[in-house]
């Protein structure tokens, strides 16, 4: 019991992070169509930033709290900055092109990233500084550090505040007019091209937040972080419903929880035979099973062909 | 008449490909015959992946599952490593003929692929390109774990001491004379794959301009009007998984014996993704694209792998960035770059190309 | 074509869409030979017929027999092998193919060749495909397609893409022609010789169903036309009849909203 406890803690914050990225794939897809197979690069040049300038910052004798939130502001900065050059260089160019087109110049992209930054950061993992003192706390059982209460917290308060940005204001409906049929919100009056660049800023400036989140959860930043993170994001936005705002929390939430709860139970429930190195595979199998039976994911809207 | 020049054309390339080895060793250097014989495999996995993604038009990517599946039929079938599973079963391991793995290979990744295509049957477009990248790395994991309780594929260290093909009782692996001119292994591979991309070339070509070809076609560009036509869209999308899979599990036994060894990590995600790269930049449905791309993604991270040292040297006077970062952040922009440029591909299939100039000439009107 | 009488019978079809009764209690049946219209207000659930007919729907209830045989849920490819062809209201052509492959692919469920004969291009394999490639001709010039025949079929207008559908369609070697909306979009002269092609092809012996929203057409072309007005059949019969029904002026008067 105290270890399914843990698991769900466990599940839960990792699983916030995964809804904070996936956000940015479901909100890039649900108005372009596209895979920005790129995000969880933006992820880790989040995190690579925010520990450059946090050290750097530390280095000058800024006070811990004010560097973090300084830092946290410059990550968010400069993914925002990398995001709309992204879409202007990688994507606008083949908004009509044939539709693998702009996937390959995203693959492109993504190495391209990948690769400056093991320039810039080298390959070695480094160690994000720790700057509040991480008390433990104990819930029934299962222990949680305030990190992970804060990851929580704040990446619920930025959903929150992302679904009133979408719902509530005019550029939220502009939003969503793009969405729905470009051509149509282009005669009443949208700017498109504003909307889509906007769009990948505030996609960019959460993955810079889950980054930060993610070392600081961690501890650790390096060069290869984004792959495996993005990928899981990914498969959180299109488990919930790709292109679907609350599928992409509910698949980033529920694939948190499978995984940990998966990686807790894994060997009981196959009688030792898989250990928990086969986390990943019981991350996809859900996954591939949810779709095999419902499948535009679990809030997708269910296109049913309309002949 | 007209055929007169274009026999010469096909009688010239196929001298060009006879002379390649020593071409390359002769201009190039030792080494290179090496690399052009991988991309040889490239091309032959392109090839497979084409008639999935650019014929029957689904989106895989977890394609390089099925090369390693047919890479590790052969590495079980082909090596001592088994005797540490079934000592007492196989005490020397299995040896057995590599031409008898190669079909099995082939079909046991057929049969993965209806494994893959039967669950997704219902599923579309990035639905489906996601659930391929989660089968793709489920083997893989699987092939990374698999040595416990019983080793079956040594995990991560992955299996060496591979048999290496023989052909007519002659082994590849060593330099043969053969009519006087000596044949060192990497050329001896290199006729072999010559061998086997031909077939594939064939079978593809054959493959796209049949019925079946056309019904995949037909389903590419509208799966219910296809289905409304009479076509089985079931049959003909788990034919298209199974085909494809199959030339991805013939060139995994190939990639087996050739190396000698193998491990996981010739099989991520990045491979599949580098495949799908080939096709789409080549020009997705169009064989002779579909070989440009494999050519130029083999070649080109081992170009600038040459180069990038020197090009250093030679601008700074010293090694500043780390040459593989370097090397594969020049890879990416060359992709990117390439796709901007060309958007169908580098030769896009005859039809995108005929829309290409149609659309031209509409705007010019 | 085995049997007499009906050669499609729908007994109380209905279709739900979540609380939306597409089609309710449907009862119908189509003669051979026939010119049968389907006409009614938008919305009314002509096209969602079309649907269960061709097996792209599944109905909620009921069944429907045809040429003898009953389905109740019935696959696109099989019923089409049964001999049901259709042509799409919002056209649905293999875009990126040409002309001559898209009538081409009609052909599939009428021949055989499958991987060995494609790899192998034996003797039987040349000849089906060249009878393919032959009719597919045969038929765009029976459709009046006078275009190059590897034109890309994004690139024909408007009527010649609807022409192509019918010949796509016809290809299939169907007893049943079902025609959503085959006139919509064109102009008098096209749809006046769109009315003499389905009338040479039902007197080559294919039953044709027909929705339609142009009334001189259905008048002058139907033998018996239904009407069809939130789901249920309002009014059966001879078209001059039907015309004059007081249900369907009704329901045109108060469904009219264009
Ligand atoms: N796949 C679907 N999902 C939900 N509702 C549907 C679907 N297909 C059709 N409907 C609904 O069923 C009703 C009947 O639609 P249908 O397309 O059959 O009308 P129709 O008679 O063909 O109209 P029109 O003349 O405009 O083509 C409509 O209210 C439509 O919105
Ligand atoms: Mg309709």
């Amino acid at each position: 019991m105290e270890i399914f406890l843990q698991q769900i803690v466990n599940g839960l914050v990792q699983g916030s992070v995964y809804a904070l990225v996936a956000l940015g794939y479901t909100m890039v897809y649900g108005i372009l169509g596209l895979i920005n197979f790129a995000h969880g690069e933006v992820v880790m040049i989040g995190a690579m930033l925010a520990l450059s300038s946090l050290t750097a910052m530390l280095g000058w004798g800024v006070p811990p709290l004010l560097a973090v939130l300084l830092s946290m502001v410059l990550a968010m900065l400069g993914c925002m900055v990398l995001g709309y050059s992204i879409e202007r260089i990688a994507y606008r160019p083949l908004r009509h092109a044939p539709r693998l087109a702009p996937l390959i110049t995203a693959i492109g992209v993504s190495i391209v990233l990948q690769n400056l930054a093991m320039m810039i950061w080298g390959r070695e993992y480094h160690s994000f500084p720790q700057l509040i003192a991480n008390n433990t706390h104990t819930v029934g059982g299962a222990i949680i550090n305030d990190i992970q209460i804060i990851i929580f917290i704040l990446a619920l308060a930025i959903m929150a505040g992302l679904m009133v940005v979408v719902h509530r204001t005019r550029l939220g409906r502009a939003m969503r007019a793009v969405a729905e049929d470009q051509h149509a919100a282009q005669l009443m009056g949208v700017d498109i091209n504003r909307v889509i660049s906007i769009t990948f800023m505030l996609g960019s400036a959460m993955a810079a937040i889950a980054g930060v989140m993610v070392s600081a959860n961690y501890g650790l930043a390096h060069y290869y972080m984004g792959f495996l993170l993005g990928l899981k994001a990914f498969t959180a936005a299109v488990l919930g419903g790709i292109g679907n705002l609350r599928g992409a929390m509910l698949g980033g939430l529920l694939l948190g929880l499978i995984e940990s709860l998966g990686a807790g139970y894994i060997g009981d429930i196959t009688g030792g035979f898989l250990g928990s190195n086969y986390q990943d595979v019981f991350a996809f199998f859900v996954l591939i099973t949810v779709l095999v039976f419902r499948p535009s994911g679990l809030l997708g809207e269910r296109i049913a062909e309309r002949a | 008449m007209r055929n007169a020049p274009k026999n010469l054309t096909l009688w010239l390339l196929f001298a060009v490909l006879l002379l390649l080895p020593f071409i390359t060793d002769a201009l190039l250097g030792r080494g290179w015959v090496r690399i052009v014989d991988f991309a040889m495999l490239y091309i032959m996995l392109a090839l497979g992946l084409n008639i999935v993604v650019g014929y029957a038009g689904l989106l895989d990517l977890g394609y390089i599952a099925f090369f390693a599946v047919g890479a590790y039929c052969y590495a079980l079938a082909g090596s001592p490593h088994l005797a540490q599973a079934f000592p007492i079963a196989f005490p020397d391991g299995v040896h057995l003929s590599f031409w008898i793995v190669l079909p099995m290979a082939a079909l046991l990744a057929g049969f993965f692929g209806v494994l893959l295509g039967a669950p997704t049957l219902r599923l579309r477009g990035d639905y489906l390109a996601i659930v391929t990248l989660g089968f793709g790395e489920i083997i893989r994991i699987f092939l990374n774990n698999l040595n416990a309780p019983i080793n079956l594929t040594n995990g991560p260290q992955g299996i060496s001491r591979i048999d290496p093909v023989s052909v007519a009782n002659v082994s590849l692996n060593f330099t043969q004379k053969i009519f006087g001119i000596e044949l060192p292994s990497v050329h001896l591979y290199f006729y072999l794959f010559l061998a086997f991309t031909a077939l594939v070339v064939f079978v593809s070509q054959r493959l796209e301009k049949s019925r079946i070809g056309r019904a995949w076609m037909a389903i590419r560009e509208d799966e219910i009007a296809a289905s409304a036509m009479g076509i089985n869209t079931r049959n003909l999308r788990l034919l298209a998984f199974a085909m494809g899979a199959m030339f991805g599990g013939a060139s995994g036994a190939l990639f087996a014996g050739f190396q000698g060894f193998i491990s996981p990590e010739s099989f991520s995600l990045m491979e599949s993704i580098m495949v799908l790269c080939m096709v789409v930049l080549g020009g997705m449905g169009n064989i002779a694209g579909v070989i440009l791309g494999g050519i130029l993604l083999a070649i080109l991270p081992e170009v600038l792998r040459h180069s990038v040292v020197p090009m250093q040297q030679a601008l700074f006077g010293k090694v500043l960035v780390d040459p593989e970062s370097l090397r594969m952040l020049l890879f990416g922009t060359a992709l990117i770059v390439m796709m901007l440029y060309r958007p169908a591909g580098l030769l896009p299939s005859r039809v995108r190309r005929r829309e290409l100039d149609t659309d031209e000439a509409v705007e010019r009107v | 074509m085995t049997g007499t009488g009906a050669l499609l019978q729908f007994t109380s079809i209905g279709k739900q869409f979540g609380g939306l009764s597409a089609l309710s209690d449907v009862s119908l049946h189509i003669q051979r030979g026939e010119i049968y219209g389907l006409i009614g207000p938008n919305g009314a659930g002509k096209t969602t017929l079309f649907n269960v007919l061709t097996g792209l729907y599944q109905p909620s209830v009921g069944e429907f027999r045809f040429n003898g045989t009953r389905y109740q849920a019935g696959k696109p490819h099989v019923l089409a092998q049964a001999g049901i062809a259709r042509t799409f209201q919002n056209i649905r052509l293999f875009a990126n193919l040409t002309a001559l492959e898209n009538v081409m692919i009609g052909r599939h469920v009428r021949t055989r060749a499958g991987v060995f004969g494609a790899l192998l291009r034996n003797r039987v394999t040349r000849n089906e495909e060249q009878a393919i490639a032959e009719r597919a001709r045969e038929l765009l010039h029976y459709v009046g397609i006078d275009k190059p025949a590897q034109t890309l079929a994004k690139h024909l207008s408007y009527g010649e893409q609807r022409r192509l559908e019918i010949a796509r369609a016809l290809a299939t070697d169907p007893l049943l022609l079902a025609l959503d909306e085959p006139a919509a979009g064109m102009n008098a002269t096209e749809t006046e010789s769109l009315k003499t092609l389905l009338q040479i092809i039902r007197s080559s012996g294919i039953t044709v169903l027909l929705i339609e929203h142009d009334v001189k057409l259905i008048m002058g072309l139907c033998d018996r036309v239904a009407v069809l007005d939130y789901g249920r059949k309002i009014a059966e019969g001879v078209p001059e009849r039907v015309r004059n029904d007081p249900a369907v002026i009704a329901a045109y008067l108060g469904g009219e909203d264009e």
